[in-house]
């Protein structure tokens, strides 16, 4: 599936400061059609400000975004919906009182008339549901509140992939589960992209990174020190670059490495 | 349809271990179970009002033998009912996004005054007295709504503190001590006089088979389209208890229930009808439309409800307008019962008793769960409650003790059956 042509998603020398704080410089970002984009970097190297630049909570400040190769204004959530870029945040960001078809089509109902479509929306989020292969639901009927940490999961992630999104971007999916619901997790992260999505996955686990990741970006003080194929890299250098921003001939140079330590 | 997902559905089919709940076909048994296991669970839905109803209809018969089950005061507790069902139906807007409004009962107050004024002082016909009374109740929800949902002061404050305001302007409009009364035709109408009693038979009949016709449509739908269904003994079960209550209170309301031989009184109280259209329109509203969906979501997690891209200010601030709308109704239809507003129209007990009705219908005070048929089952629940303590004699102050309490209980039942919910994850 993986084409490995034009991305879907190109940000180039964006800049983002908050006040005095510049968080994000020059950074240079992709996501590919068909393949998992996995976001690297320690706490506060700046993934959370890249991701929601790309969602447009946070505009940025300068530089270019490419979506499907024509230069796009991000200004606000709706503009990074209308493009088909779906967040997934970490907390989820589901209403526990609902069903799984209610929260997958929560703000975007379809409706006949004034009336809600509920037969088809149940059809719908059903098929989405095993096209992602998911086989933990027993029914699509289900509120939210009975389902497990993993399940959620893999609802907030199929809700993503219902719409006509290419873009899901994925923040730490796996941070609160246990090692099955993992697996399932990571599994489902698979195949959106084997579903033609461009993912992009936010983890401090290497283990998931190296698992479900075709490349790997790694963001070191707000500058990208390196984006490496899966294959091309190990996982000590991987942690190098997340650590030191550099790793052997990998990352930045030696002087911009130290300027912001 | 997302073009990966027209890709797809043709390879898609449908594995058994997929949804396993949804493909089997329930038997009653199995649905009783589930039933069950979710009432254990603490989702109660109506079970405490219908218990409570039950309980109460047996105390009071069992104290009062010769007074309580007759027509007369049957049909006297139904218009008692109709004023804090409309009070609870608004309330339950405002509870589902876990919010209050303190300010209810005396918004009723005001908009009764308003009305009665135009009618009596200013000779508008009813029409324009009702409208602008339900306008006056609608300005004060959107009052209300913009303190709370732009301004974001708590609901709980903003609300207290129209109670207090809102009964001074209501004083101000009627003057201390005065009375004002309301003899129009129509709005006497509502509280006082009685449908023709082939009227209540056509209307219970028809409303009868229309909602057993519309949930077989929908269970025949769900089944052709393989969607989870209930099963079709419980669908039928539904709608003949449906059936059953309305063609029952229509026979106990057309009975004779004139004090003298030498008059009938008999039929169902024009307000009844009134408070079944309110029912209808907001069990709608709730239920099917895309904006009621959105109450439950802001209710259950506001957050989440953002992200979607639903705008929780306007949803906000529309449950207050709402609820005071139907506070300016409520005002209206005390005002017929009593022929008269006074002062200290919907002070008092008056808001204590419509959120003692929603809470005890199965609205949650939490938030993000109830439904309008909770004002219904509630209102009738105070009614009884009141109506009985009436017929007992109770003094003012068990009255205020016993109406108190039963909020009490009633808002215990929905903590409880919350924290169940939290330890089963329902």
């Amino acid at each position: 599936m993986a084409d490995n042509g034009e991305p879907v998603l190109r940000l180039t020398g964006v800049n983002k400061s908050f006040g005095p704080v510049h968080v994000l410089h020059d950074v240079d970002f992709t996501a590919y059609r068909g393949e998992v984009m996995a976001l690297v970097g320690d706490n506060g190297a700046g993934k959370s400000t890249l991701i929601k630049s790309i969602a447009g909570i946070h505009p940025i400040d300068s530089g270019r975004i490419e979506f499907e190769g024509r230069p796009v204004q991000i200004n606000g959530p709706r503009d990074a919906a209308a493009l088909g870029i779906e967040v997934v945040y970490q907390d989820l960001a589901l209403a526990d009182n609902l069903d799984i078809v209610q929260n997958m089509f929560l703000g975007r109902e379809r409706r006949r008339g004034m009336v809600l479509d509920e037969d088809s929306m149940e059809e719908a989020a059903r098929e989405t549901l095993s096209r992602l292969s998911v086989r933990t639901v027993k029914s699509v009927r289900q509120q939210v509140a009975s389902l497990s940490g993993g399940q959620r999961q893999t609802v907030a992630i199929a809700k993503a992939a219902l719409w006509e999104s290419k873009v899901v971007i994925l923040d730490e999916p796996t941070a609160a589960l246990g090692v099955a619901q993992t697996r399932q997790v990571l599994d489902l992260v698979r195949r959106l992209a084997d579903t033609g999505h461009a993912v992009v996955l936010i983890s401090h686990n290497m283990n998931d990174v190296f698992e479900v990741a075709d490349r790997i970006t790694a963001l070191y003080l707000g500058r990208v020190a390196a984006e490496v194929k899966r294959a091309d890299v190990t996982h000590a250098q991987v942690v190098e670059l997340i650590t030191a921003g550099r790793s052997g001939d990998l990352g930045l140079h030696p002087t911009t490495a130290a300027e912001n330590v | 349809m997302s073009t990966d997902m027209s890709k797809g559905s043709a390879a898609v089919t449908l594995a058994d271990s997929d949804f396993a709940v949804d493909r089997k076909t329930h038997d009653v048994r199995s649905a009783a179970l589930d039933y069950w296991s979710r009432v254990r669970a603490g989702d109660l839905g109506a079970l405490p009002a219908i218990f409570g109803m039950v309980a109460l209809v047996v105390l009071f018969t069992a104290l009062r033998p010769d007074t309580f089950l007759s027509e007369r005061n049957i049909a006297n507790l139904s218009t008692q009912a109709l004023q804090v069902t409309v009070l609870a139906m608004g309330l339950v807007f405002v509870l589902l996004l876990g919010e209050i409004d303190l300010s209810a009962g005396v918004a009723s107050g005001v908009s009764a005054a308003v009305m009665a004024k135009l009618i009596v002082q200013a000779d508008q016909p009813w029409y324009v007295a009702v409208i602008a009374a339900i306008a006056v109740g609608i300005v004060i929800g959107a009052v209300i709504g913009w303190l709370v949902a732009v301004v974001r002061i708590p609901s709980f404050v903003v609300t207290l503190a129209l109670f207090l305001g809102l009964q001074g302007i209501t004083l101000r409009l009627i003057g201390e001590g005065g009375t004002v009364p309301v003899r129009d035709e129509v709005i006497v109408a509502l509280a006082n006089k009685n449908m023709p009693v082939w009227l209540g038979w056509v209307m219970a009949g028809v409303c009868a088979v229309v909602y057993a016709a519309l949930q077989l449509r929908r269970w025949q739908q769900q089944r052709a389209r393989g969607l989870a269904s209930r099963p079709l003994e419980l669908v039928v079960a539904q709608a003949a208890v449906v059936a059953a209550a309305l063609l029952f209170g229509t026979y106990v309301l057309s009975q004779d229930r004139a004090p003298s031989p030498a008059i009938t009184l008999a039929g169902i109280p024009w307000g009844v009808p009134l408070v079944g259209v309110l029912l209808i329109v907001c069990t709608f509203v709730l239920g099917r439309t895309a904006y009621g969906r959105h109450i439950y979501a802001v209710g259950g997690n506001a957050e989440a409800a953002r992200r979607a891209g639903i705008n929780v200010v306007r949803i906000r601030m529309s449950v207050f307008m709402i609820c005071s709308g139907m506070a300016a109704v409520s005002g209206i239809l005390a005002a017929s019962r009593l022929n008269s507003v006074t002062p200290d129209a919907g002070a008092g007990n008056t808001l204590l008793l419509g959120v003692g009705a929603a809470v005890i219908g199965g609205t949650s005070l939490f938030g993000g769960r109830g439904k309008a048929r909770d004002a219904v089952l509630g209102g009738l629940v105070v009614s009884i409650i009141a109506n009985g303590l009436g017929l007992l004699g109770a003094k003012a102050y068990a009255n205020w003790l016993i109406t108190g309490s039963v909020l009490l209980l009633a808002a215990s039942i929905d903590a409880l059956a919350r924290r169940r919910r939290a330890t089963t994850g329902r």
